[in-house]
C-alpha cells in the first residue's frame, strides 16, 4: 500500500483536537498553534493530491482499502477524482484560513477549536469516501459538532434557534437519504456499501425511480435547495466568523456532492427521470434567493442568503447532466466556497470593530479599512459573475449546460444575475462607501494575518477566472465519466 | 511587415491592461507618472493598431482570409475555449478609429481633469487607471476572435462605465430629485446589465448550436450559417429560424449597451461622468461596440435573408434603430444641458447604424460607425472645453457668446456640429448618413411602401432634418450672442492638451467621408471603404433625389435653427422660442413631455424598480414569516410537544413503575416480617438507592432542553437502524 495521503488529511485534523483536548486550557496560543498546524497539514496535502494527480489516467487515484466490518462488507475505503479533488483542495484552504481567522477567539479557544477541528475532519472525510457506511459516519460526524459550536460560540440572539434548526434539518436529510441508501444496499444484494461496486450494479429502472428521489433531495437539503434552505442563512448568520466559512463555503458542498456521487452516481435512470423536475426548483433557488438577499438590512443575513442563490447555480448544473453544466456545477462550488468563506471573513472582521451588521449602521469603511474593502468588492465581483474571476467561468458553464437541456430555465436563472449584480453593488457602497459614522472614526484596520487570510482568498478567486484550466482540466477527468454513465 | 503587426495584435489590449495595473498598485501618489504611464501604454497600442490596421488596408482578399491566432484557454468535455485575435476588415477599421480617439481622449483628460491646476481631481491618477482598463477592454473587444472573449470585454466595459460615470461619487446635490453621479453609475451598470443577458442568451444559444464560440466556426462558416438558417428555433420564437432568433437574442446585449429604445435611458444620465469619459464611452466606443456587435453578426442575419429573402430579426432591429432616431432626437431639441443634448443626440445617431443594419446597409452601417465616433467625440469634448472654460456651468440658457472667447473650441465645434448635421460634401457625416438613407430607399423602392425599408426611410430623414436643427440649437445658444452668466461672460479658451485634439478630431470629421464616396461620382472601384469592407456585399446605388434631400435637409435644419436661436439671441431667463411656441399652439404639454424625455425614468422607476422591491420584500417574507419557515417552526413546535408528550409518559408511567416496584418491594417487605430483616433491609435499600440514582440520572436527560430530545432520537435512530443491519446480515 502507498503512503496513505487521504487518511492523514482526514486525521490530522483529528490528532489536532485530540492533543487540543490533552492541552491545559490557559494555553491559549498553544493551542491555536496545534490547531494551525493539523489544519496546514491537511491543506497542504490536498494540495499535492491535487496536484499529484494523474489527470491522464483519469479514475479513483490514491485509493485505501481496508476491511471495517467484513460481516455487514462495509470497508475504509478512500479514493478521489476530479469531482471530489477541488472540494478537498477548497476544504484545506478554508480550514486554514477558518483557523487563522479564529486566531483572536479567546471565548473558551480549546473547545472551540476540538470542535472545529473534528468538524473538517468530517468534511474531509465525506469528499474521500468512497464507502457509503463510511460516508455517513463522517457526515455526521460533520454535522454534531456544527450544533455545538453554532449553539455555544454563535450570535446570543438567534444561536439556540439556528442551531437546533440547522441540526434538525441536516439530520431529517441525512435520515431521509440514509433510507435511500439501506434501500440500495439491500436491492443491490452483493453486501457491500461500497460506492464503485455499487455504480456497477444495474438497477432497475423502478427502483432507481422511487429511490433517487430521497437520496438526491435529502442531500440537497444540505445544499440548501428551495424549500429547504432557511437553515442556511439562519444557520450562517448565528454561527461564529470561521463557522460560518466552513459552514457556506464547504459544508454546503457537502450536499452538492452527495447528491452527485450518491445519487447520480449510483443512480443514473433515476437522475434522468427526476432531474428535469428538480431543476425548476433550481432556478427557484437562484432567482428567488437573490431578491430575498436584495431585502435584507443585515449585511451577514444578505451574504447568508447569496449563498442560497448562488448554490442555486451549483444544483442546476448538476441536473443539467451535460459535462459542460456539471463541470460549471464543480467549478462553482470552489467559486462559491472560497467567496463565500471570503464574505464571511469580512462580515466578521467588520462586525468585531463596529459591533453592528445593520447596513444602514455601517458606511465609509473603505477609508478605515481600505484592504478589507478591495477584498469584498474581488469577491463581489465574483459574486456577481464578473469576467476575470472564478464565478464568471463556473456560471457561464452552468448556463451553456442548462441552456442545452432546459432554455427557458436558463433565461429565467438570469434575473437571478441583474438581482445579484444589484445587491452587491448596494451593499459594497454602503458599507465601505458614502459617509462614514462618526461612531467608527477609531476602528482600526485589519491585522496582518486577517490580511493575509483575505489575500489568499481573493487571489484564488483572480487566479482561477485568469487560468480556469488548473481546475477544468482535472474536474473534467472526473465530470466525463460521470456524463458517460448518465447517458 | 503584415504578417510582423497581426501577430502583435494581441499586445494592443495588453498595455492599457498592464498600465492600469500599475497605476492602482503603485504609482497612485505621481499625477504625472500615472498619466504618463496611461498616456504611454495607449500610445503603443496606437501606433501598433494603426500598424495592424495599415497593414490590413493593404493586405488583398483580407474579407475572405481573415488572420486568425489563438491559444487554449479552458476545456469542457471534448471542446476548448479559446482566446484569440481576430483581424479582418471590419476589425481594422474599427481599430483604425478606436485607437485613435481614445489616445486623443487620454490627452484631453490631462487638461480636463485640472492637471497642475489648484482644481485638479483628487483621483487624478485612479481617473488615469480606470480610463486605461476601459481602454483594454475595449481594445479586447475589436481584436477578439471568439463571441466569449467578446462578452468579457463587453462586461469589463460594463464595468468601467459604471466606475467613470461615478467618479465623483461623494457628489451629491441640494435637489434630491437629480440623480447623482453614483446613482447614475448604478443605473448605467443595471439597464446594461439587462441587455448583456440577452446577449448571454444569445452566446448560449450559439454554442448550443455549434458547440464553438469561434468566429471561423460560427460567423464565418457559410455550411454551419445555412444550416442554422434551416433549424427551426425554440418555440418561443414563433417560426423563426434559429440563426434569427439568435441574432435577436444578441441584438438585446446592443439595446443594452448601445442604449436604444427601450433600454436608452442610462446614457443621459451616464452625462454625470467627466466628459472625457462622456466622450470616449459614451460617444465613440463601448456604445459603438453594440453595433460592432451587429455588424459582427451580420452574416447570421445575412444567411436568413439570403434562404428566406426575410428575417424577423432584421426587421426588429430596423425598427427599434429608426424608431430610437427618431424619438430621441425630438427629445434632443428640449435639452438646455450642453450634454444632454449630446447625449440625446448620439442615443439617436446609434438609431441610425442599427436601422441601417436593420435594413441590410452593412457597409452604410459600419461606416457611420466610424465617422460618428469621430465627429460625436469631438462634439462631447468641445463642450467639455466649453464646460472647463466656463467654471462647470453646462446649461445652455447660462451660456452664450463665446464665440471670440474659446475660438478653437467654437471653430472645431463647428465641424463637429455640421458633421454631425450632414452639411453637403465638406463633412464626414453627410457621406455616411446619406448612404444609410440611400440604402434604405433603395430598398423601399423594391419592396414598396408598406415596408420596413420605408419607415425607416421616413423616420430616418426626419430626424435628419431634426439633428440638424438642434445642432444650430446648440451652436447658437452656446456660441452665438452675448454671455448670459457671470460664468460665460468670463470664460477662457482651454489648454493645448485640450484643444489640440479637438482640431486633429475635427479634421477627421471632415475628410474622413472622402473614403466612402459612391462609385458613381469617384469611379468604379474607388469607394476605398466599401470595397474594403464589404464587397461581398452589393453596393448602394447613389440616388440623386435622396442625396437632394437629406442635403438640404441639413442645411434647412441648421438654417431654420440658425433663424429661431442665432439670428436674435436669447436673453437671460428668456423663455426657449420653440416651447414659448409651442406653447402658444397649445402644445405645451408636448414641450414639457419631451424636456423630461417623455417620462420613461419615471415610468420605470413605478414598474420595474418599485416591482422589484415590492417583489424582494414579498419573498422575504414568504420565507420568514408567511410560509415556509412557519411551516418549519410549526413541525419545530410539534416535535417539541411530541417530546414533552413522551416526557410525560416517562414520568407518569415508567418513573411511575420504576418508583412503584420499589413502593411494592417496601410493602412486601414490610409484610414478611418472616424473612430475614437485615436480607430484606439490604434488598430494599438496594432497590430503593437504585431507584434513586436512576431517577437522577433520567432527570437530567430530561432538562426540558429540545436538543437533548433530539439527540436522544438520533441516537435511537441509529442504533435502531444499526442493529435491525446487525440482525439482517
Amino acid at each position: 500500500m502507498s503512503f496513505p495521503f487521504l487518511s492523514i488529511i482526514v486525521f490530522s485534523p483529528i490528532v489536532g483536537a485530540l492533543i487540543i483536548t490533552a492541552l491545559p486550557k490557559e494555553k491559549h496560543s498553544a493551542i491555536k498553534t496545534v490547531a494551525l498546524v493539523s489544519a496546514f497539514i491537511s491543506m497542504l496535502l490536498s494540495i499535492y493530491v491535487f496536484f499529484g494527480y494523474d489527470q491522464a489516467a483519469g479514475g479513483m487515484q490514491f485509493e485505501e482499502q481496508m476491511q471495517w466490518i467484513p460481516s455487514l462488507g462495509i470497508s475504509y475505503h478512500l479514493g478521489t477524482d476530479g469531482i471530489s479533488l477541488p472540494l478537498l483542495l477548497l476544504t484545506g484552504v478554508i480550514i486554514f484560513c477558518g483557523v487563522l481567522i479564529s486566531w483572536t477567539q479567546d471565548d473558551r479557544p480549546k473547545e472551540f477549536f476540538a470542535f472545529l477541528l473534528v468538524l473538517v475532519a468530517g468534511v474531509f472525510g465525506v469528499f474521500v469516501s468512497l464507502d457509503l457506511f463510511l460516508l455517513f459516519v463522517f457526515y455526521e460526524l460533520a454535522v454534531l459538532p456544527m450544533y455545538l459550536l453554532i449553539g455555544g460560540w454563535g450570535w446570543p440572539v438567534t444561536r439556540e434557534y439556528a442551531a437546533m434548526k440547522l441540526t434538525l434539518y441536516l439530520l431529517v436529510g441525512s435520515v431521509i437519504a440514509l433510507v435511500g441508501v439501506i434501500a440500495i444496499y439491500f436491492e443491490a444484494g452483493i453486501g457491500t456499501f461500497d460506492i464503485m461496486r455499487l455504480a456497477e450494479v444495474g438497477f432497475d429502472t423502478g427502483f432507481q425511480y422511487a429511490f433517487f428521489l430521497p437520496i438526491f433531495v435529502g442531500f440537497a437539503v444540505l445544499a440548501g435547495l428551495w424549500p429547504f434552505h432557511t437553515w442556511s442563512p439562519d444557520g450562517h448568520v448565528a454561527a461564529p466568523t470561521a463557522v460560518s466559512m466552513l459552514h457556506a463555503g464547504v459544508l454546503m458542498k457537502m450536499g452538492a456532492y452527495g447528491a452527485l456521487r450518491v445519487g447520480m452516481f449510483i443512480l443514473p435512470v433515476g437522475a434522468q427521470k427526476w432531474l428535469p423536475w428538480i431543476v425548476v426548483l433550481t432556478v427557484v433557488n437562484v432567482v428567488y434567493g437573490s431578491m430575498v438577499a436584495f431585502a435584507q438590512k443585515d449585511f451577514k443575513y444578505v451574504i447568508g442568503y447569496s449563498s442560497v442563490s448562488h448554490m442555486g447555480y451549483v444544483a442546476m448544473g448538476l441536473t443539467t447532466m451535460t459535462v459542460v453544466g456539471i463541470s460549471g456545477a464543480s467549478l462553482q462550488m470552489f467559486s462559491h466556497g472560497i467567496m463565500t468563506g471570503l464574505f464571511f471573513a469580512v462580515v466578521g472582521l467588520i462586525y468585531r470593530q463596529t459591533h453592528t451588521r445593520q447596513i444602514p449602521e455601517l458606511g465609509g469603511l473603505a477609508r478605515k479599512m481600505p484592504f478589507v474593502a478591495v477584498a469584498f468588492i474581488i469577491g463581489g465581483m465574483a459574486s456577481m459573475g464578473m469576467p476575470g474571476l472564478s464565478g464568471f467561468v463556473a456560471e457561464f458553464q452552468v448556463l451553456a449546460g442548462t441552456w442545452q437541456t432546459y432554455p427557458v430555465i436558463a433565461a429565467i436563472s438570469l434575473i437571478g444575475i441583474v438581482i445579484t449584480a444589484a445587491y452587491i453593488m448596494k451593499v459594497s457602497y454602503k458599507v465601505f462607501f458614502g459617509p462614514l459614522k462618526a461612531e467608527h472614526e477609531g476602528i482600526s484596520a485589519a491585522s496582518v494575518i486577517e490580511k493575509f487570510v483575505l489575500f489568499i482568498m481573493a487571489a484564488l478567486l483572480i487566479v482561477v477566472g485568469l487560468y480556469p484550466s488548473i481546475l477544468l482540466n482535472v474536474i473534467n477527468t472526473g465530470v466525463v465519466p460521470l456524463v458517460m454513465r448518465l447517458r | 511587415m503584415r504578417e510582423f503587426f497581426f501577430n502583435l495584435t494581441w499586445l494592443i489590449p495588453i498595455f492599457p491592461l498592464l498600465a492600469f495595473a500599475i497605476i492602482i498598485l503603485f504609482t497612485q501618489k505621481n499625477q504625472k507618472l500615472s498619466h504618463s504611464i496611461s498616456i504611454g501604454a495607449m500610445s503603443l497600442s496606437w501606433l501598433i493598431g494603426w500598424g495592424v490596421a495599415f497593414s490590413a488596408f493593404a493586405t488583398p482578399h483580407l474579407g475572405e482570409h481573415p488572420f486568425r491566432l489563438i491559444a487554449p484557454w479552458f476545456p469542457t468535455g471534448a471542446t476548448t475555449f479559446n482566446i484569440g485575435i481576430w483581424v479582418d476588415p471590419l476589425m481594422a477599421v474599427t481599430l483604425f478609429m478606436v485607437t485613435f480617439v481614445c489616445l486623443m481622449i487620454f490627452i484631453y483628460s490631462i487638461g480636463y481633469m485640472g492637471y497642475g491646476t489648484e482644481e485638479v481631481d483628487p483621483n487624478y491618477s485612479r481617473f488615469f487607471g480606470y480610463i486605461a482598463l476601459f481602454a483594454c477592454g475595449m481594445l479586447g473587444l475589436v481584436v477578439s476572435e471568439n463571441l466569449l472573449t467578446l462578452f468579457i470585454s463587453w462586461e469589463i466595459m460594463g464595468l468601467c462605465s459604471y466606475l467613470l460615470i461615478g467618479f465623483w461619487f461623494q457628489k451629491n446635490y441640494p435637489d434630491p430629485n437629480k440623480i447623482t453621479p453614483r446613482q447614475a453609475g448604478l443605473k448605467a451598470f443595471l439597464v446594461t446589465k439587462v441587455g448583456d443577458l440577452f446577449l448571454l442568451l444569445g452566446i448560449l444559444y450559439l454554442y448550443n448550436q455549434a458547440g464553438s464560440l469561434s468566429y471561423a466556426d460560427t460567423l464565418f462558416n457559410q455550411e454551419f450559417l445555412h444550416q442554422l438558417a434551416h433549424t427551426p428555433a425554440l418555440p418561443i420564437f414563433g417560426g423563426w429560424s434559429a440563426a434569427s432568433a439568435i441574432a435577436a437574442l444578441m441584438f438585446g446585449g446592443t439595446v443594452g449597451k448601445s442604449a436604444q429604445f427601450p433600454l436608452h435611458v442610462w446614457l443621459p444620465d451616464a452625462m454625470e461622468g467627466p466628459t472625457p469619459v462622456s466622450a470616449l464611452i459614451h460617444a465613440a466606443t463601448m456604445v459603438s461596440a453594440g453595433v460592432y456587435l451587429v455588424a459582427r453578426i451580420f452574416p447570421l442575419l445575412n444567411v436568413v435573408l439570403e434562404v428566406d429573402h426575410h428575417n424577423p430579426a432584421m426587421s426588429l432591429i430596423a425598427f427599434i434603430g429608426a424608431f430610437t432616431a427618431i424619438f430621441s432626437s425630438i427629445i434632443a431639441i428640449a435639452q438646455n444641458d450642453i450634454k444632454g443634448v449630446l447625449a440625446f443626440s448620439t442615443i439617436s445617431q446609434l438609431g441610425y447604424m442599427i436601422a441601417a443594419l436593420g435594413v441590410g446597409a452593412y457597409v452604410a452601417g459600419a461606416f457611420h460607425l466610424i465617422t460618428h465616433a469621430f465627429f460625436k467625440a469631438l462634439l462631447f469634448m468641445g463642450s467639455g472645453s466649453v464646460i472647463i472654460g466656463c467654471h462647470h456651468e453646462q446649461d445652455m440658457m447660462e451660456l452664450g457668446g463665446l464665440k471670440n472667447k474659446m475660438p478653437r473650441t467654437f471653430w472645431t465645434f463647428v465641424a463637429g456640429g455640421f458633421a454631425l448635421s450632414g452639411f453637403p460634401i465638406i463633412t464626414a457625416g453627410f457621406w455616411s448618413k446619406d448612404e444609410i438613407l440611400a440604402h434604405a430607399w433603395h430598398e423601399f423602392m423594391h419592396q414598396g411602401v408598406v415596408s420596413w425599408p420605408f419607415f425607416v426611410w421616413l423616420l430616418l430623414t426626419i430626424a435628419a432634418f431634426l439633428t440638424a436643427f438642434y445642432t444650430a440649437r446648440q451652436i447658437s445658444l452656446t456660441f452665438l450672442g452675448k454671455p448670459r452668466s457671470h460664468h460665460a461672460e468670463h470664460a477662457h479658451e482651454t489648454p493645448n492638451t485640450m484643444t489640440i485634439p479637438l482640431m486633429l478630431l475635427a479634421f477627421f470629421a471632415i475628410t474622413l467621408g472622402f473614403v466612402g464616396i459612391p462609385e458613381e461620382i469617384v469611379g468604379h472601384g474607388n469607394n476605398w471603404f466599401h470595397h474594403f469592407v464589404g464587397h461581398e456585399y452589393p453596393a448602394t446605388p447613389l440616388s440623386i433625389p435622396v442625396m437632394l434631400l437629406s442635403a438640404s435637409l441639413a442645411v434647412g435644419g441648421l438654417g431654420l435653427g440658425w433663424l429661431v436661436y442665432g439670428r436674435k439671441p436669447l436673453a437671460h431667463g428668456e423663455m426657449d422660442p420653440l416651447e414659448r411656441g409651442m406653447q402658444r399652439i397649445k402644445l405645451g404639454w408636448l414641450y414639457e413631455a419631451m424636456r423630461n424625455k417623455f417620462y420613461f425614468d419615471e415610468l420605470y422607476h413605478a414598474t420595474f424598480i418599485q416591482g422589484s422591491l415590492k417583489l424582494a420584500e414579498v419573498f422575504y417574507k414568504i420565507d420568514n414569516r408567511w410560509i415556509i419557515d412557519p411551516i418549519v417552526n410549526l413541525a419545530g413546535r410539534v416535535g417539541v410537544a411530541l417530546a414533552e408528550f413522551s416526557s410525560f409518559l416517562d414520568s407518569r408511567f415508567v418513573d411511575g413503575a420504576v418508583n412503584g416496584t420499589g413502593k411494592v418491594v417496601t410493602i412486601l417487605s414490610r409484610l414478611n416480617r418472616i424473612f430475614d430483616i437485615r436480607v430484606v433491609n439490604a434488598l430494599v435499600d438496594l432497590v430503593g438507592k437504585s431507584t434513586q440514582y436512576a431517577g437522577g440520572k433520567l432527570r437530567s436527560i430530561q432538562t426540558g432542553r429540545v436538543q437533548n430530545y433530539l439527540m436522544v432520537a438520533l441516537v435511537t435512530v441509529l442504533m435502531a437502524l444499526g442493529l435491525y443491519l446487525i440482525y439482517l446480515s
